[in-house]
């Protein structure tokens, strides 16, 4: 059993109530203070989905295809009692095509069924039981069809594709320098190909939506990361325009990608309910419905080829990335883009092609999950890493520390990093910290006893060139008489900290106290399009725009007067990005980390203590150092989690684990405390030089427990979850 | 079947006439307004709907309202009147341990549970004590400082 140090608490820092920056100990934002929401969410009562209480409000649950993938041929109806209503396709009175990237999702399946959950209809109204009965009476009849239920299937070209002629959703290509000619002088080729497989998020607090119909408007109340997105998939479903059509966040229990895209789908859901039924209607998912039919994240098959060295120097790398999309596209070309730009991680190889595919499948919908393609792309590369580091008899981090990127160092993508790149100071305070390479000597002939570490990059912000062309963020700070300021922006807490730490950065400009900055749970008749909550992206890029616009607003202060300033996104000089090209700076700004994790294998059971979890991260700086630690907290457990117990198998297109009791994801009892190291390496252009942690703490804990449990059996291990079942076949099978 | 059921919740003798089968969660929530008791799963996993029954700590979702009668319940809303629950909650925020809190009421009644049956538990202790209320956010770690922190805190209180 893993080490119970009973710490003591006495460095605890108990924050104070107000600050400004005139009273943080050495004028140090980065100083913790009291989480703005944490009283009412303590309490219990601060307000989420399912507190929302309208007047004559009914209630709508989703009928959902059973097959995976059909022709729907009839649906029957009963006789519906008074005040019950059927809403479908024909109750969409806009585009019955959920507005995400591409419009292939229906908001209800037209002729055919793509996916076991694929919605056909909402029943609606007072009584839950009866709305039960209805939809146990509806008969829809089904002409079945042959279902695509994995990459191989997809890609084998046996059955009848279901989508194109080839099931492939969207490829890209890149690559740079010379493959064929550094191949065929290569001293040493290697091959190995990994596996991932689903996560899903559990957000504690499931999907939901309210619809309200009031004077020709349509309101949306919702749990979601992205007003805006809501708002402009409800424009195309509705037809309605701007004016007629309200969203409004609300307290969010949880998110992790999870509500980036999908919310869309059921608040139109909800708002073709209001508009028929003429009341508000709540649409919230049961868990077991949330754990089987809502977006996912992507499976991967990746394979990587690889030219070496007799030093091992990677000279050539050659990467296949396939993600299953599941029934329809989604956000996948985007996830897909992300892995690709962190396929070759922290190392810099001279020639790359890198190939990514995502297929089409009869399974349920792939979709954002906190690195977005990144934790599947680091996987196979770290693992990889260390399949070199066995070919040549020498350690994983000495074939690392061969391949390391340096500052000024081309990125994979052709672009430059131009800021310090603080690896050989990640690898120091992590050595230190948790004594790896000592470990790695001490444990070559302890069986069963193991230790790995990753070492990567995330890209913070938005992929490419969407920031400056799609999504040209507005912040909007508004001053009120009584000298409180307003953030009016479309982000949102959903338990990441910036209802605090913008809060912060604000209050820290203008020089007032952090109880004097408001900021509300966002809602489009309020506030500008600043962009979503995705993307590690809310306090480099939104916080920055706050801290300018405060800036702006302290220069005109006047205690007397109300105003607004209102700042727009600018892209920075120097970097450039080809989108069609995939070629340039994929991403202006870049956080770091090293995370090493010890295990115990169990002999008998094959089952693995954590032992322990070190994290060393570059993140720029903390906005609010408890609010990161939480973060890496948080990120480190869920992604080893992803790596090791969180297992969902599909099977002919239906889950086998498709509840909270059978997908299993970490209690308290499960992982030790995480470690936390934080280097500095201010951003300049990040608000107190902030970059993005969300993701940054995820992405690489899969991969070191993966590679802990390989050091631990001395065997490979090439695909996620490592299960006891998993490394009992990879003994037994020699 | 209606019946009518008499219980004590939150130290106030109550009554409700409903159908025995209805989850003691939807009567906290809908005849009670105890909206901290939440639901986040329905299957008796998750602990977000944590109160305590008869002083056991219990998950109301899986619990008929015919099975607690006579009984004494305390919500959320009812532990917040006591100076143990001010303990908790400065703790709770001096500990980071709040993210997006859906899961904290839960846990708070978890910690009220572990501390009144054993009122100085190490780490383990406290690990076990929580380990029905799942947490999605935190990884944990900050709600287990946050209890000990309590504990410490609020010597001579449970």
């Amino acid at each position: 059993m893993w080490q119970l140090k009973d710490k003591s608490l006495e460095s605890i820092e108990v924050p104070s109530k107000k600050y400004k920056n005139s009273t943080y100990p050495n004028k140090d934002i980065s100083t913790s203070v009291k989480r703005v929401d944490s009283e009412e969410k303590i309490g219990g009562t601060a307000k989420y989905l399912g507190d929302y209480k309208f007047d004559n409000m009914l209630y709508a649950k989703t009928l959902r295809s059973p097959k995976a993938h059909a022709k729907i041929k009839s649906i029957t109806i009963p006789d519906l009692p008074d005040g019950y209503y059927i809403v479908d396709k024909n109750d969409v009175p806009g585009k019955n095509a959920v507005k995400i990237i591409f419009d292939d999702m229906p908001y209800f399946a037209d002729e055919y069924v793509n996916y076991i959950g694929d919605p056909l209809l909402l029943v609606v109204g007072k009584d839950k039981e009866k709305i039960l009965n209805i939809m146990e009476s509806i008969q829809v009849e089904y002409e079945e069809l042959d279902g695509i239920f994995t990459i191989d299937e997809a890609l084998s070209g046996k059955k009848k594709p279901i989508f194109n002629n080839d099931n492939v959703f969207i490829k890209y290509n890149f690559s740079k320098g010379s493959l064929c000619e550094t191949f065929s002088k290569a001293h040493k080729i290697i091959e190995g190909e990994y596996d991932t497989g689903y996560q899903e998020h559990i957000y504690l607090e499931p999907q939901g939506m309210i619809g309200v119909y009031e004077n020709d408007k349509v309101s949306v109340y919702g749990s979601m990361q992205c007003p805006y997105y809501v708002k402009n998939a409800l424009k195309q479903g509705l037809g309605f325009d701007d004016e007629h059509i309200q969203v409004i966040q609300t307290t969010t229990g949880g998110a992790f990608g999870g509500k980036e895209e999908y919310p869309s789908l059921i608040a139109g859901h909800a708002a073709f309910a209001t508009l028929k039924c003429g009341k508000p209607v709540q649409l919230i998912f049961d868990r077991d419905e949330d754990v089987e039919f809502t977006t996912k994240r992507h499976p991967s098959k990746i394979k990587i080829k690889a030219a070496i060295s007799e030093e091992w120097k990677i000279e050539a790398m050659d990467i296949d990335i396939i993600l299953d999309g599941g029934a329809y596209i989604g956000l996948s070309g985007v996830i897909l883009q992300r892995a690709m730009f962190a396929c070759t991680g922290a190392y810099n190889i001279e020639n790359i092609n890198v190939k990514g595919r995502v297929v089409a499948t009869n399974n349920v919908v792939s979709g954002a999950y906190r690195g977005f393609g990144a934790p599947q792309a680091y996987f196979a590369l770290e693992m990889f890493i260390n399949k070199i580091a066995r070919e040549f008899n020498v350690t994983p981090l000495a074939v690392k520390k061969r391949n390391f990127i340096k500052q000024g160092d081309p990125t994979c993508t052709g672009g430059t990093f131009k800021d310090p790149v603080p690896i050989p100071k990640l690898i120091n305070k992590i050595e230190e910290v948790s004594g790896y390479s000592e470990k790695v000597k001490e444990y070559k002939d302890k069986k069963y006893k193991g230790i790995g570490m990753s070492v990567f990059y995330h890209g913070c912000g938005f992929t490419g060139s969407a920031e400056k062309d799609v999504i040209k963020a507005i912040v909007k700070l508004r001053k009120y008489k009584d000298d409180n300021v307003e953030i009016l922006i479309s982000n949102v807490e959903m338990g990441q900290g910036t209802t605090t730490t913008l809060r912060k950065i604000a209050a820290y400009a203008l020089n007032i106290n952090i109880e004097d900055v408001i900021y509300e749970n966002p809602d489009t008749d309020r506030v500008p399009d600043s962009g979503p909550t995705v993307a590690s992206r809310t306090i480099m890029i939104v916080g920055k725009l706050i801290q300018d616009a405060a800036e702006e607003m302290k220069d005109k202060w006047n205690s007397s007067e109300s105003f607004e300033v209102t700042v727009q996104y600018k892209h920075p000089e120097g970097y450039c990005w080809d989108n069609e090209k995939l070629h340039g700076d994929a991403y202006n700004a870049y956080a770091w980390g090293a995370n090493v994790v010890e295990v115990e294998v169990n002999p008998i059971t094959y089952e693995v203590d954590v032992i322990g979890i070190w994290t060393a991260f570059d993140i720029g700086k903390a906005i609010d150092e408890k609010i990161v630690y939480g973060q890496i907290d948080g990120g480190m457990i869920q992604g080893i989690g992803y790596g090791s117990i969180e297992v969902m198998n599909s099977q002919g297109g239906r889950l086998k684990q498709r509840t909270i009791t059978d997908y299993i994801i970490p209690t308290a009892m499960d992982f030790p405390k995480v470690n936390r190291e934080l280097v500095d390496n201010p951003y300049k252009l990040g608000p107190h030089g902030a970059k993005g942690v969300g993701e940054t703490s995820f992405i690489g804990a899969p991969v070191a427990f993966a590679a802990a449990v390989e050091n631990a059996i001395n065997k490979p291990i090439e695909k996620i979850p490592v299960t006891p079942e998993y490394i009992m076949e990879v003994l037994e099978n020699d | 079947m209606i019946k009518e059921i008499r219980f004590v919740l939150n130290d106030k003798k109550v009554s409700v006439e409903i159908d025995t089968l209805t989850r003691l969660l939807d009567v906290m929530r809908n005849e009670f307004h105890c909206l901290g008791v939440k639901e986040g799963c329905g299957e008796g996993e998750c602990g977000a709907c944590s109160i305590l029954l008869d002083g056991k700590l219990v998950n109301s979702c899986i619990i008929p309202i015919g099975q607690v009668e006579d009984s004494v319940i305390v919500t959320i809303e009812g532990l917040k009147k006591t100076e143990r629950y001010k303990v908790l909650q400065k703790a709770f925020q001096d500990a980071g341990a709040v993210q997006c809190g859906f899961c904290t009421p839960g846990m708070i009644m978890a910690a009220e549970s572990l501390l009144s049956h054993n009122p100085k538990p190490s780490e383990e202790d406290i690990r076990v004590g929580i380990s029905g209320n799942l947490c999605r956010c935190t990884g944990y770690a900050m709600i287990v400082e946050a209890v000990k922190l309590a504990s410490i805190r609020g010597e001579g209180l449970w």
